[in-house]
């Protein structure tokens, strides 16, 4: 086999290859897409899941109806780091991993606002580090702008069993329910997981997980941060509630 | 006019002969590429917390062996031997590619919660192994087979370490598919709940079977155990 046999053999194969995959790829982007969006659609109204009107459950409807009631229902607008709404939509389309590495004065932070009949969630997405990489998730808060009504996590590598319970385990989100961010004197606190479990009655408090404690203050490091930028918006908002 | 020449009959080989139906079975047990071969333990090691993705896993690898046994043994003679591994290694990221993009269309979840591990099939030994061993001197057809089997051989192991790692590790059994079965736990969704039921109140999940490290027992054991009692296997001292 001589030199030009080799070379000769190698781009067909290669062309062969990258043609095919091209061709497969372009057929199969649109429902690709579709999924990706609708993963992270219902990612974001998971930490509503509990608010959405009866008969619409997550885990039975359609991924057209997820799809169409997000579009509906949900308004994604889009806030600076100073609290002011940069634009009324599009919150949907940007890359929220992007923006939480972007310097302050240069982030444009998606805040979608899921109208039931009038009564208004507003639902946060917030990124974190955790044991092994990264974590995220979407918090929702209640009309008053301080109490929890719902979350849902992800995560990229946590360990299942222990740091991907953020995930997995129904109980973990459960707990937040109610929990507030604001104090009694209208400090921000956050919400902290706490190691060994929080005390009953605690508002600003939940259990961590068990063996997965260093997650567990990445899911509280994220919600602190990642709330705390997005203050400037929630207290505007609270003022014009009066 | 009488010829001499004798005219070669071209055999034909059966579809499904004892020859092929041994290049099926034999990965199964005695040639199995986990326990025997010792191949593609990483991936052994990684998925198989849960028993779902490791059956995802398990058809993945069995369609990249299989049709890149395929390509390779279809071009076994015309692959330089100068660029023979970088060729192979294009024809598996090709597939693997191809398992990926569908993957991302039709079970967009299992792709979620299998995402890195897909890609890694083209560094999985078994994929190489069976070419270099297999494919490259053997006709397409057995070497198809010969795919399937391992992958079938793969699977087997993924299956049975998942199942013991998933139930004794988070009390459940085919857990995230629409059969899935909550066996045992401290809450009411579970068949045995170990919250009221006072034969099992003492029961907690086994924390160390949710780490691969598990895996890496459960394989030994399996080796253990088929060493003892397949005879071909047993050690002549």
């Amino acid at each position: 086999m001589n030199n030009r046999y080799i070379i000769v053999f190698t781009f067909l194969l290669t062309s062969v290859v990258a043609l095919s995959l091209t061709m497969l790829r372009q057929a199969t982007e649109p429902l690709a897409e579709k999924n990706e969006e609708l993963f992270t659609k219902k990612a974001i109204l998971s930490a509503v899941a509990k608010y959405l009107p009866k008969g619409k459950d997550l885990n039975t409807m359609s991924p057209d109806d997820v799809l169409s009631f997000f579009d509906n229902q949900v308004q994604a607008i889009v806030v600076d780091a100073s609290g002011k709404i940069i634009r009324q939509e599009g919150g949907d389309e940007i890359d929220v991993a992007k923006v939480w590495k972007e310097p302050a004065q240069e982030r444009e932070m998606p805040v979608f606002i899921y109208d039931n009949a009038g009564k208004k969630y507003y639902i946060f997405p917030l990124r974190g580090k955790g044991l092994w990489d990264d974590i995220w998730g979407y918090v929702a808060l209640d009309s008053d702008l301080n109490t929890l009504v719902g979350v849902s996590f992800d995560h990229k590598g946590e360990t299942p069993g222990l740091g991907a319970e953020i995930k997995d385990n129904p109980h973990f989100a459960e707990q937040f329910a109610g929990k507030q961010i604001f104090d009694e004197q209208g400090q921000f606190v956050s919400v902290v997981l706490k190691k060994g479990g929080a005390a009953p009655g605690d508002k600003h408090a939940v259990d961590a997980i068990t063996g997965a404690t260093l997650t567990s203050n990445g899911v509280t490091q994220m919600l602190k941060t990642g709330l705390g930028w997005y203050l400037p918006y929630i207290q505007s908002v609270k003022k014009t509630q009066g | 006019m009488a010829d001499t020449a004798v005219k070669e009959i071209k055999e034909k080989k059966p579809l499904l002969g004892k020859k092929e139906r041994k290049l099926l079975l034999d990965p199964l047990n005695d040639n199995n590429p986990i326990t025997v071969q010792v191949l593609g333990i990483c991936s052994a090691l990684a998925v198989t917390s849960m028993v779902l993705p490791s059956v995802v896993m398990a058809v993945a690898v069995t369609f990249v062996t299989a049709f890149s046994n395929l390509f390779v043994s279809l071009l076994r003679r015309k692959i330089p031997k100068q660029v023979r591994m970088i060729a192979q290694l294009v024809i598996i990221a090709f597939l693997v590619t191809v398992v990926e993009l569908l993957l991302k269309a039709y079970n967009y979840p299992v792709y979620k919660q299998l995402s890195v591990y897909i890609g890694l099939i083209i560094t999985n030994c078994i994929v190489m192994g069976r070419l270099e061993a297999f494919a490259m001197a053997n006709k397409p057809w057995p070497a198809f087979l010969d795919g399937i089997g391992n992958g079938l051989g793969y699977g087997a192991i993924l299956i049975g370490v998942s199942v013991i790692r998933e139930l004794f590790g988070k009390g459940s059994l085919f857990a995230g598919t629409p059969i899935a079965l909550n066996i045992i736990g401290p809450t009411s969704d579970y068949w045995i709940n170990t919250t009221t039921n006072p034969w099992f109140s003492w029961y907690v999940n086994n924390n160390l079977m949710v780490l691969p490290v598990a895996a890496m027992f459960i394989i030994g054991i399996f080796i253990w155990v088929q060493r003892t009692v397949n005879p071909k296997l047993v050690d002549a001292s």
